[in-house]
């Protein structure tokens, strides 16, 4: 069994509303560093409009060979203008003051060169839950595991439509907090469908793995499309759709403008709830 | 103990950093080739389309007038440069295009810088009635364009990166990208000792027929090993191709001759190995060009097949261990050493290759200081023609195609 860790625990408070999850990417340092803090506060929402229940903060590397033409463009245009790695500290300590969890996700290479528990120990301390690792599986984290168990941190490794049975349980037995499915075979990015190989993906996790939490992620972009995925999963991970909306704003010359965000999560918010 | 271990690890170096998506195709492949090697028929084809097709073995040329400039050495080179398509790239492309078939995929994706790669997995699709696509950085298709034409003529889709600095690095990445949504019907035909396991020991393994010839050829020749064998290292397979056969041979020294662009104390280079530090591109740990956030710098050398800010995993470890020395040649030691073998042989090399041609007269200088008495002999690895550089050669040397004269004209 999984231990539901502290970013699972927001999973098990949407369940005990009846409802799945709603996780937002965002890129750190897109259009700049202190909006992005903004913008990341913002998809928490409010008392008077729901938000996402967990924040991922995508901290930007210069070859994200998991990331489509959206996810690389903020990230791209973050380096340009100066993101560090140490920043992502501050993202977290933003979002935490909100009160909604946050995990990092980012490419191994910038974890290895802060060092692993540096970076856990950075990580723990600004409040943060976790880290999600698109490029590394439990086969190279030995000095992962080690620093991740030391500070109390999740993990979240990925499974994809065509991981074989073998790697599924050892990959979920290597999680804590909850597994992140890959919806279809393919990068980060908008999709007008959602994908037949989720459900089919979640149902072999739920098999394998019956305690572990799912999170499905990777062409989610609407509040219909999140409320389908989580009939069958525990949480609806949404990242392209939202970045889109700050990359509208910057282009209409409005970078700091949070509204086209904060009503594309409104309709996210609303999908997970049973709405649309 | 034997290298790479079951996860692809050359000590701390290699491994598995890819998303999980890949995991099942490159376990995959690592079976096929396993399966490959053992069965019979699988050499005996590869063997006949290196000798009828490739036009294996290439021969070893002494190089006596260039040898003058090399101290008390002897040079000669391994001449992959005489290769159908016109450099070692052909070895490995064949070899992974009958994989492909093996495990019943019918196309191929490829990166490359130059094009050469490019090329040779074009011309590999061709043969074996693959389809092909060919990513390639918007900056190389540019500087080029020769190549893209090459590509298209022989059937294969050419697709230019504008990501990132739009050359070698993220021409990979886009190829990867693509990787994990084909993955099923597609191979991707990796084209060095780089990347996630088991690219870096598969290609390796269809490279090391350049020393296991030359080992042959030169113990007939001369009844000896060689003193030391020579390669440019870019990503590193013919560097390793020419290393194979000799690493448990204590006595030949093996020296790898990295881009150093403008100088590895300018910061614009290519040399990972000297100028990098250990970190994980691509799939791999290795040595990387990154700064200190971890983030990949950009590589800079006047030789586009170089011009890649990693290098295999196998250099990094035979780098850490001493067993092989890697030292940084500029552009213009390489482009001196161009001209020079040009000249004076009459072989124009690519300037991938003029930087192992310009490390090995280095290195003959630096014997005949260090050891008067000896009479070394040293085999350079001259891994490509040099017809693709034309331009770039033309350039670098202010000619502008006018004659020297004109005769015969009007009074």
């Amino acid at each position: 069994m999984t231990d539901a860790g502290r970013s699972g625990q927001a999973f098990l408070r949407a369940r005990s509303e009846g409802r799945g999850a709603l996780v937002g990417y965002l890129t750190l340092g897109y259009p700049d560093v202190p909006t992005s803090y903004r913008a990341m506060a913002a998809i928490c929402g409010d008392a008077d409009a729901p938000g996402v229940d967990l924040v991922e903060i995508g901290l930007p590397y210069s070859d994200p060979i998991l990331d489509g033409p959206v996810i690389q463009r903020s990230g791209t245009q973050a380096l340009q203008r100066g993101v560090r790695t140490r920043d992502v500290f501050g993202a977290v300590e933003a979002v935490a003051a909100t009160g909604t969890p946050a995990v990092c996700m980012t490419y191994w290479n910038l974890v290895d060169r802060y060092g692993v528990d540096a970076f856990a120990r950075d990580l723990a301390n600004a409040g943060g839950c976790g880290l999600i690792t698109p490029d590394l599986t439990p086969d190279e984290a030995g000095a992962w595991l080690a620093a991740s168990d030391a500070y109390g941190l999740d993990r979240i490794f990925l499974v994809a439509p065509s991981s074989t049975d073998d790697r599924i349980v050892s990959t979920t037995r290597a999680c804590r907090g909850w597994v992140y499915a890959t919806a279809v075979m393919g990068v980060t990015g908008t999709r007008a469908q959602t994908s037949d190989l989720a459900p089919e993906l979640v149902r072999r996790v739920r098999a394998l793995a019956p305690d572990t939490l799912v999170g499905v992620g990777l062409g989610i972009s609407t509040g219909a499309q999140a409320r389908e995925v989580t009939s069958y999963a525990d949480a609806a991970i949404v990242g392209s759709a939202l970045i889109k909306e700050l990359i509208a704003a910057e282009d209409a010359g409005r970078p700091g403008d949070l509204s086209g965000l904060r009503r594309v999560v409104a309709d996210l918010a609303d999908g997970v709830r049973g709405g649309r | 103990m034997s290298l790479p271990d079951a996860g692809g690890h050359y000590d701390i170096f290699g491994g598995k950093y890819v998303p999980e998506a890949l995991h099942a195709a490159l376990d995959q492949l690592d079976r096929a080739y396993t399966a490959a090697l053992a069965d019979p028929a699988f050499g005996a084809e590869l063997g006949r389309l290196l000798r009828d097709y490739a036009g294996r073995p290439s021969p070893i040329t002494e190089l006596p007038k260039l040898s003058r400039h090399a101290g008390n050495a002897r040079l000669l080179a391994k001449r992959e440069d005489l290769n159908h398509t016109g450099s070692h790239k052909i070895n490995n492309v064949l070899g992974q295009a009958l994989l492909t078939r093996r495990m019943g995929k019918n196309r191929v994706i490829a990166e490359t810088g130059a094009g050469q790669h490019g090329v040779a997995a074009a011309t590999a699709a061709a043969l074996l009635g693959l389809e092909c696509r060919v990513y390639m950085g918007r900056v190389d298709t540019d500087r080029q364009a020769l190549n893209v034409a090459r590509m298209q003529l022989l059937g294969a889709e050419v697709i230019a990166v504008e990501s990132g600095s739009m050359t070698l690095k993220d021409a990979m990445n886009e190829a990867m990208r693509e990787w994990v949504a084909t993955v099923d019907h597609t191979h991707y035909l990796i084209g060095s000792v780089a990347g996630p396991h088991p690219f870096p020991k598969v290609v390796k393994g269809f490279q090391r027929v350049i020393s296991d010839e030359a080992r042959a050829q030169l113990l007939e020749r001369d009844g000896r090993l060689p003193d030391a064998v020579a390669a440019c290292v870019g990503g590193g397979s013919n560097a390793m191709g020419m290393f194979a056969a000799f690493v448990d041979d204590p006595d030949v020294r093996l020296c790898g001759f990295e881009a150093a662009g403008e100088g590895v104390e300018t910061g614009r280079h290519a040399a990972s190995i000297t100028g990098g530090s250990v970190g994980v591109l691509h799939g791999m740990r290795t040595y990387v060009l990154q700064d200190a956030d971890g983030q990949t710098l950009d590589s800079h050398s006047i030789s586009a097949g170089l011009d890649y800010p990693g290098v295999g995993p196998e250099h990094a470890y035979l780098a850490a261990t001493g067993r092989a020395t890697y030292e940084p040649v500029t552009d213009a030691e390489a482009m001196e050493a161009f001209r020079l073998l040009t000249r004076e042989e009459g072989i124009m090399p690519a300037i991938e290759s003029a930087h192992a041609v310009a490390g090995a007269l280095r290195l003959g200088r630096r014997l005949a200081e260090e050891q008067p008495d000896l009479r070394p002999t040293i085999c350079i690895c001259l891994s490509g023609r040099g017809d693709k550089d034309t331009d770039t050669a033309l350039k670098y040397f202010g000619l502008d195609g006018t004659p020297d004269a004109v005769v015969g004209g009007g009074f």
